[in-house]
């Protein structure tokens, strides 16, 4: 019985990569006309890819998802507002400033504005620049989480608040420094990260489950929409204030 | 021995990103709620279980398919492999790039099947949707929305045309969409938007725009590699809606198929 679980959820893992397995194979064997390096190397990183897929979703359904539900639903029965966003902000603030793909992007990002003249290359001014650009970001991911929050329990429409912020970005494209622009637009994407991702959603869930006339599937979700979205309009920010 | 230390290095960096989330959860459960938390055996478990797993992938990955993933990036943007070797070329031609379209593509697609964010939201989006959205359906649909995002930003590199442009018609697009599409997936389809690129996508999709903008003649990789990641967590948005559309429309035709039948 046991047995047959654990089979199951390693095919489950190993249907996963198979893609990515596929892809590199082809390209290699057909299109660069090389040989596969290292075989064996690359079997056992697979190896440890599957098992890692089978231990982060056993994770999941055990550790991640039930804490992000049993905190919602303990704020909310507390039914103390500002412990509940404080706790949003928090969360997505602390989850932020260390993630390692953003300190990654800052530290590049303020190269970019040294090589385009906009900031001296001093060593000093530069880490100030990276340092003030993930505080931004970190920032404004603890703010979206905030507002997300805001949202499930007042019953906001996402798209006027989604689409509002789509026009935010389009009018600061125009007037912000080119340095930026491309930045910005993937700060969006990199704030993320992969365990944060399934506590925000099963907190968004569990919120909307536990308020009385909010629907999980149409309330629940979002909070990592706007997660993606106002580091965007808050790195342009950053940059017309810095230039200005 | 090697691997060893690799391992160590990146259970310790997972370990570094759960501690504001175990501090901060502590910290409330302690001083505002007050209250033991139900099944605490089983959840830290969990905790284990999830960063254990997360490293061990993510070691997995930096053994097996990124360094391969990266060198393909170089070798296939590599002038020499597009243009025949000895070339002098002064202009790209974009024409000269379909092995790198459809490598980003696939890339895109493959690596978006695999990432650890996507299969919990689409394990959540199934549970709550008590099994009206598939996992399956989602994530594929997602993935094909990042290959032809990813496909697309690699098309701007190699021509130069603003990152802005794209992104400004991709939103219109959103826009039209969210007014047309039914209720219920668009919370869920601006969310894919976020989720699609993290541990796997990122450094692959990050390789591939940095050697193609420092390749690709006249393109400067400070100003030109970026925006493919912009590009993949646009287009997810726009094919979750898309696929919803088509489902609703499919079904209202089959509901009027029937009706019509029934008259008869």
């Amino acid at each position: 019985m046991i047995t047959s679980i654990i089979l199951k959820k390693l095919k489950d893992a190993f249907t996963d990569l198979l893609p990515i397995i596929l892809v590199i194979a082809f390209f290699q064997i057909i299109v660069l006309k090389q040989p596969l390096p290292q075989m064996g190397e690359v079997l056992f990183g697979a190896l440890l890819v599957v098992a890692g897929l089978v231990l982060f979703v056993q994770g999941l359904e055990m550790g991640l998802f039930p804490i992000g539900e049993a905190m919602a639903h303990a704020l909310a029965r507390k039914g103390s507002l500002f412990w509940l966003l404080c706790f949003a902000f928090a969360l997505g603030f602390s989850t932020t400033v260390a993630e390692p793909a953003l300190i990654a992007v800052s530290s590049e990002a303020a190269e970019i504005a040294s090589l385009g003249g906009l900031i001296d290359s001093s060593q000093e001014s530069l880490r100030q620049y990276a340092f003030g650009l993930r505080m931004s970001v970190a920032f404004s991911v603890g703010l979206a989480i905030l507002i997300g929050v805001m949202r499930i329990i007042r019953g906001w429409p996402i798209h006027y608040l989604i689409i509002g912020g789509y026009i935010v970005v389009m009018l600061m494209t125009i007037i912000a420094p080119e340095e930026i622009i491309g930045i910005a637009y993937d700060a969006g994407g990199v704030t993320t990260s992969t365990i944060t991702v399934p506590l925000v959603a099963a907190l968004g869930v569990g919120l909307a489950s536990s308020i009385r006339g909010r629907s999980p599937l149409l309330d629940g979700f979002g909070l990592i929409a706007f997660a993606s979205l106002l580091p965007m309009i808050f790195v342009m920010g950053y940059g017309l204030i810095i230039f200005g | 021995m090697e691997f060893i230390k690799d391992f160590s290095k990146i259970l310790l960096a997972t370990c570094r990103d759960v501690l504001p989330i175990i501090i901060l959860i502590t910290g409330f459960q302690v001083l505002v709620l007050r209250q033991p938390i139900p099944h605490l055996r089983r959840l830290i478990v969990g905790g284990i279980y999830v960063v254990l797993g997360l490293a061990l992938f993510l070691a997995g990955l930096d053994k097996a398919l990124f360094p391969l993933g990266k060198i393909m990036a170089a070798q296939l943007s590599d002038p020499a492999f597009i243009y025949g070797v000895g070339e002098v070329v002064m202009e790209a031609d974009w024409q000269a790039y379909g092995w790198v379209y459809l490598f980003a593509a696939m890339i895109g697609f493959s690596t978006t099947i695999a990432e650890p964010s996507l299969i919990a939201v689409a394990y959540k989006a199934h549970e709550v949707s008590a099994g009206t959205i598939s996992q399956w359906g989602l994530r594929i649909t997602v993935a094909l929305g990042v290959a032809f995002g990813i496909s697309l930003g690699t098309f701007r590199i190699v021509t130069g045309t603003p990152l802005y442009l794209y992104i400004l018609v991709g939103y219109l697009i959103v826009i039209v969409q969210t007014i047309f599409a039914p209720k219920g997936i668009i919370p869920l389809a601006y969310d894919s938007g976020g989720v699609t690129t993290s541990t796997v996508t990122v450094p692959l999709v990050a390789a591939l725009g940095l050697g193609l903008s420092a390749t690709v003649p006249g393109r400067n990789p400070a100003l030109d590699g970026f925006g493919l990641i912009a590009f993949a967590s646009l287009f997810p948005i726009i094919t979750v809606m898309g696929y919803a559309q088509i489902i609703h429309w499919l079904n209202i035709r089959k509901i009027k198929f029937m009706e019509k039948n029934n008259a008869l």
